[in-house]
């Protein structure tokens, strides 16, 4: 079955290509069961796969399907690996994926036909670039997928190419993204001086005896890509503006699939970031630092899509937090429910946006409990699993990053902690000023208020049933023998990491249940005190003060980067401009200007009198005599 | 077949010779078009046909020769090695679509404008193939008297002194590489001006030093390369769109194949002496270029300055001597020639529609010619050399080998990535997404003749981005022997 | 006769020919001093093509050394009769048009 590994992409890009070049000549419904169909279809591919893996005895496997560059000692195969990790995210991927193309197919029903399958054209090119990330066998194939899930962002985010304000949004998406990819990039050039190789096998293989500095230098490169396409700080401003997008587009991309890769990358590499422990710790603070920064910044944000968005920036900071802990399981494992309940979360903002006619500002919302049954039980669900109460599935995964944090450093935990009360706070902001209360927006909104068609619902309902039972694949040891299934699942691939690191001093059971379960008891104050505030809410036309306000503007970050970055560098651009057509194409044009005026004084000598020219005939011989008498003295 | 595999170089030279003096002849602009684009047609076909002679010994020894100047040991000699021959298909390749794209474009005396391209093409074909110093100094030349006229003749209003720029510019090196050609001459064993007699001759390290530079300033003039770039933004400004097609496209590369074939085997001490010079220039070049593009409003100066910023990491990556950085300039040449192609393609389909040129009076075209629109974002990823299309490869390639010289110089030269992407998307975004307004609203989607083309580029860009192993295997016997023989002296 | 009186005799007949070319502007004496100029080389000539063979006659009677010079002597003034007929031709046309012989009216070709 491995073999047919490559079917896996071939199946979504034979949808790009289908519903791209066939745009005119396609009907919508077409259009959506070759979008749903092909990712379906890799799904199943993937299930098989995955079963495969997980039968006891298999041996990870590389698929080579042709050199891609062999020039001197450089080379590089298109190859696919199959193995543990990436079995799981193919599920992750597909299985999102698909639920969110037919989620699609009812939400993007207003488009024309050609806009329609242009939009389902660049979903599957996105699966397909997603599927090549995770299953490339060295690090080029899988910078292919990176880029290419940044191009596909990057045509989603600006899907509505009229509004200006969205194609910002997409070229900073992009070039954001870039910066990253230039740090990967220059991080496999490394790799391809120190190990000769961008295989897996190869320079996993090298990086236990490779000088810790060389080491450091490359994952450090290596965290800049994680850092662009994961939106960490200092390059997370663009995902919050990518909800331009449609909807489902920022469940899939910008909360689900996409901005894990950086997590997949780290997890992957695991070794080669466990023997080198500055960039672990460098790993760790920042995830720690976007994780506070992003939930501070979502506290008092009034966009349905952008808390989401600050809240995805700060759950991707979590999950650094445990990659830079050594918790590659437990981020793994967030990174799976995480695509679960925050997809649930983005698909049932935009089941709401929907209802309310591209209405996002949740001030302008109250009281849609009644209106849309499903989509409150589902977003409860998905808020619940957020903030971490247990046995939702975002109790465990969170849980787990958080021990293995206090196991580091009890000040990581305190901050972790902070963090997660953050997120149950904002969390039912959002869903307390959305749901409950009294309706704030017009009558005529009021009036066609209505519960979203099947097509919308039923992702809605599949995703709240993984948010509710996903986590029970990841129970710690204290609360079950050997439930934690998914550590077993994938022990073969950290294994090199497993054995390096040695210390495993266990918390005692007492202490785990105490942080477990007073943790959940503190969430629980906070979502009632926040259910409380928020259910109550009235408009008020009073601006913000103080910390709120500089919240409210997410900590005039872009405007710094404005000033600090964007002007300076548009500024020296002129300046060079400039420079070239004064100075350098001065230098140029002044050579020309000097021969002819120095062509026109000379001129002068020719003055047609032939008494004139005679003179300076005799003159010069004369001269010349002079000089060849006196010449040896 | 049609030839034995010695004729190739020959027939090469003749079919554009002779395509190109024919349409003098033809009075008829509609005759013309169709001959100059049917004979383009058959050295393509002929091109085709070499490209399955894959017998890689015969390369270097089945040379051409013409006894020309026996005397002074000048001949006529050509050979199609596998360098040679990436660029011969080039060359081949551009000039139908060339042809083709501007096929709607009238011109005034149609006959001498063709004509003048084809004896252009010939220059070029020659300049890619001669294996003789004389040889190639001829056709270096006979490449440039065509253009000259070409971009005087029928361009925009300030042609005359735009031609006259490059033409002094590229002249000025053209005599001081003559120089150093007759010097390395005088110094050959067997007083020849043949390739590989210039190969074996032996010269001091002074005397390679300051040869270096006559050669070294006439083909970065070409390129060109920061600071003797000057020329090139206003040439590409002012020349109409099928001239400045074949200058950036292929011509260009002229200057990139040169260094390749006529310094580094050469003054190969001169070379490791001055890589760190001629790098920082590059690089500098690169950089200064890209921020320059990112304040053009002139989509011709865009183009202009990216391909000043694309060209300047090809020179950089040259002198890094690194074997997978010299097999990605060489692969690079032939795809920035394919990319570039296609955005000249758009940038005069615009300017022929629209009357203007300028980022900021434009807008909103997606809305009315989407197929050009998706093509023209295809072919501008690709110039930015996104994974899976044709640059990448190149790109990838000469970065590494640019790492391997030095980590720094590689990230500085890096961030060019990021700006290009950022002049880039701010060209795609002001010209074709947005709003539109009455300028813009005039735009017609493309017509089948410019959709074929640009389908063409776009099949090319993929074919080579995703499946590259072919041109390597084009290449490799030809760069291995060139850095050989580099090492080896 | 010492060789001498010969050359600067020649000098003499040479530089009278440049001043005279140099201070008029009739065209008719310039040439004339042009004629002047010939013929002070081709007293030169003839006098080292006697002073050569008088030294080689000594040693060999039969010889011939010098006799180039006296040839180039009879190219000279054969030349010299073919740019008179041209000269003075040019001269003749030039008084028709402009009716003058003076060379300041010859800048023409400047403007």
């Amino acid at each position: 079955m491995s073999k047919l590994i490559y079917l896996v992409p071939l199946f979504p890009l034979l949808g790009f290509l289908i519903n791209g070049l066939g745009r005119k000549y396609l009907s919508k419904s077409l259009v959506s069961i070759i979008g749903s169909g092909t990712i379906l279809a890799s799904f199943i591919v993937s299930l098989m796969i995955f079963f495969e893996v997980k039968a006891p005895g298999f041996a990870p496997q590389v698929v080579t399907l042709f050199d891609f560059i062999d020039v001197a000692k450089l080379k590089i195969s298109f190859a696919f690996q199959v193995d543990q990790l990436s079995a799981l995210f193919l599920l992750i991927i597909t299985g999102v994926g698909f639920l969110i193309h037919l989620y699609s197919s009812a939400y993007m029903h207003e488009e024309t036909p050609p806009h329609f399958a242009r939009y389902f054209a660049y979903l599957n090119l996105f699966v397909f670039s997603m599927l090549l990330l995770v299953l490339g066998a060295n690090f080029v194939i899988m910078f292919m997928g990176w880029e290419g899930v940044g191009l596909c962002s990057y045509l989603l985010i600006g899907y509505w190419f009229k509004n200006d304000d969205y194609n910002k949004a997409a070229k900073k998406a992009f070039v954001m993204n870039r910066i990253g990819d230039l740090g990967f990039l220059l991080g496999i050039f490394w790799m391809i001086s120190q190990f000769g190789s961008t295989d897996f096998s190869v320079v996993f293989a090298g990086a236990d005896g490779t000088p810790v500095k060389i080491l450091t230098g490359i994952t450090l490169l290596l965290f800049v890509g994680a850092m662009g396409k994961s939106a960490q700080i200092p390059l997370y401003t663009w995902l919050p503006d990518a909800m331009a997008g449609p909807t489902p587009v920022s469940a899939l991309i910008h909360a689900a699939t996409m901005v894990t890769a950086g997590i997949y990358m780290i997890a992957r590499s695991n070794i080669m970031y466990t023997l080198s422990p500055v960039t672990q710790a460098v790993v760790a603070i920042t995830g720690l630092a976007t994780a506070l920064f992003a939930a501070s910044i979502a506290l008092k944000q009034n966009d349905i899509k952008k808390v989401l968005a600050y809240s995805t920036v700060s759950q991707l900071g979590y999950m650094f937090l445990g990659l830079g802990v050594g918790a590659y399981t437990g981020a793994v494992f967030h990174v799976m429910t995480h695509a679960f309940f925050k997809a649930l979360l983005f698909l049932g903002a935009g089941s709401v946006i929907h209802a309310m006619h591209h209405e996002q500002d949740i001030r302008n919302m109250g009281g849609l409990k009644k209106h849309l049954p499903i989509t409150h039980i589902t977003f409860l669900l998905g808020c619940l699993a957020i903030a971490g109460i247990p046995p939702l599935s975002g109790f465990f995964s969170k849980d787990e990053i958080l021990t293995a944090a206090f196991l580091k450093s009890p000040v990581f935990w305190v901050l972790g902690v902070l963090g997660a009360l953050m997120t149950a706070f904002y969390m039912f902001r959002l869903y307390a000023m959305t749901f409950l209360g009294k309706f704030r927006g017009t009558h005529d909104q009021e009036h066609h208020l209505h519960e979203s068609p099947a097509a919308m619902t039923i992702p809605l309902v599949v995703l709240a049933l993984l948010s509710v039972f996903g986590g029970f694949i990841g129970v710690p040891e204290v609360l079950m023998k050997n439930g934690h299934q998914l550590e077993n699942y994938l022990a073969p691939v950290f294994a090199q990491s497993t054995a390096k690191m040695h210390e495993e001093h266990h918390l005692s059971h007492v202490m785990e249940y105490m942080m477990m379960f007073g943790v959940a008891a503190i969430i629980l104050v906070i979502i009632i005190i926040a259910w409380n505030k928020f259910s109550r809410y009235q408009k008020t036309t009073a601006e913000a003060t103080g910390l709120g306000r500089v919240l409210e503007n997410k900590w005039y970050v872009d405007e710094i980067y404005d000033t600090v970055i964007s002007r300076p560098l548009l500024g020296f651009s002129s300046f060079l401009s400039k420079f070239d057509k004064i100075f350098i194409d001065g230098i140029v044009n002044g050579v020309g200007r000097l021969v002819q005026y120095s062509s026109r004084q000379l001129r002068w000598i020719q003055s047609g009198q032939v008494g004139s020219y005679i003179l300076i005939m005799v003159t010069a011989t004369i001269l010349l005599f002079i000089i060849q008498f006196f010449w040896k003295s | 077949m049609i030839a034995a595999f010695d004729n190739f170089p020959a027939l090469l030279l003749w079919l554009p010779l002779i395509g190109g003096i024919l349409c003098f002849f033809i009075k008829n602009e509609r005759n013309v078009k169709t001959w100059s684009l049917f004979s383009s047609i058959i050295t393509l076909a002929l091109v085709a046909v070499s490209l399955t002679y894959t017998d890689q010994k015969h390369y270097m020894l089945n040379e051409v020769k013409y006894f020309w100047l026996t005397d002074i040991g000048a001949s006529f000699g050509f050979v199609l090695d596998g360098i040679s021959r990436t660029l011969v298909l080039l060359n081949a390749i551009a000039f139908p679509l060339i042809f083709a794209a501007t096929w709607n474009t009238k011109y005034s005396n149609s006959n001498s404008f063709h004509g003048l391209m084809l004896l252009a093409q010939c220059g070029m074909m020659g300049v890619f193939m001669a294996t003789d110093a004389m040889a190639f100094y001829f056709f270096w030349e006979l490449a440039l008297i065509p253009t000259y006229f070409l971009a005087s003749q029928w361009g925009g209003e300030r042609r005359i002194q735009a031609a006259f720029k490059f033409f002094i510019y590229t002249f000025a090196g053209s005599l001081l590489l003559l120089i150093g050609i007759l010097y390395v001459y005088l110094k050959t064993p067997d007083q020849s001006f043949a390739m590989l007699s210039f190969y074996k001759v032996k010269l001091s390290g002074d005397e390679q030093n300051w040869l270096f530079w006559l050669f070294f300033i006439a083909f970065a003039i070409k390129m060109p390369i920061f600071p003797f770039h000057t020329w090139q933004p206003d040439v590409y400004e002012q020349s109409p769109p099928a001239v400045t097609m074949v200058l950036s496209a292929v011509m260009v590369k002229m200057g990139v194949f040169a260094v390749i074939r006529w310094l580094l085997p050469v003054f190969p001490s001169a070379v490791k002496h001055f890589d760190s010079i001629v790098i920082g220039l590059s690089v500098t070049g690169i950089i200064y270029a890209s921020c320059v593009a990112i304040v053009q409003d002139d989509i011709k100066r865009l183009i202009a300055w990216s391909s000043i910023a694309h060209i300047g990491l090809m020179c950089a990556a040259l002198f890094t001597l690194n074997h997978a950085a010299v097999s990605g300039v060489i692969i690079q040449m032939f795809n920035h020639g394919v990319n570039i192609l296609g955005l000249w393609i758009v940038a005069g389909l615009l300017e022929q529609q629209l009357g203007i040129r300028k980022i900021s009076q434009l807008g909103g075209i997606a809305q009315k010619a989407p197929v050009l629109t998706i093509l023209l974002v295809i072919v501008a990823l690709a110039n930015i050399a996104l994974p899976l299309t044709n640059a990448f490869v190149g790109e990838f390639l000469m970065f590494n080998g640019l790492f391997g010289y030095s980590k720094y110089v590689a990230a500085f030269a890096g961030l060019s990535i990021i700006l290009a992407a950022i002049y880039t998307l701010n060209m795609i975004k002001n010209v074709f997404y947005g709003s539109m307004n009455p300028i813009s609203e005039r735009v017609q989607e493309i017509t089948l003749n410019q959709r074929l083309v640009l389908a063409v580029i776009v099949v090319l860009i993929f074919i080579v981005g995703v499946y590259p192993a072919p041109m390597f295997d084009l290449i490799r016997s030809s760069t291995d022997t060139l850095l050989s023989r580099i090492a080896a002296k | 006769m010492p060789i001498n009186y010969y050359i600067f005799l020649a000098i003499t007949l040479f530089c009278i020919g440049i001043v005279g070319v140099l201070t008029r502007r009739n065209a008719i004496i310039i040439f004339m001093c042009i004629e002047l100029m010939l013929n002070a080389v081709n007293i030169l000539l003839v006098a080292f093509s006697k002073m050569h063979y008088l030294a080689a006659a000594t040693a060999n009677p039969a010889t011939n050394v010098g006799s180039e010079a006296q040839l180039f002597v009879f190219f000279i003034m054969v030349v010299a009769a073919a740019e008179v007929t041209v000269g003075l031709a040019i001269i003749v046309m030039m008084y028709r048009n402009i009716h003058s012989v003076d060379i300041n009216f010859l800048n023409r070709l400047k403007h």
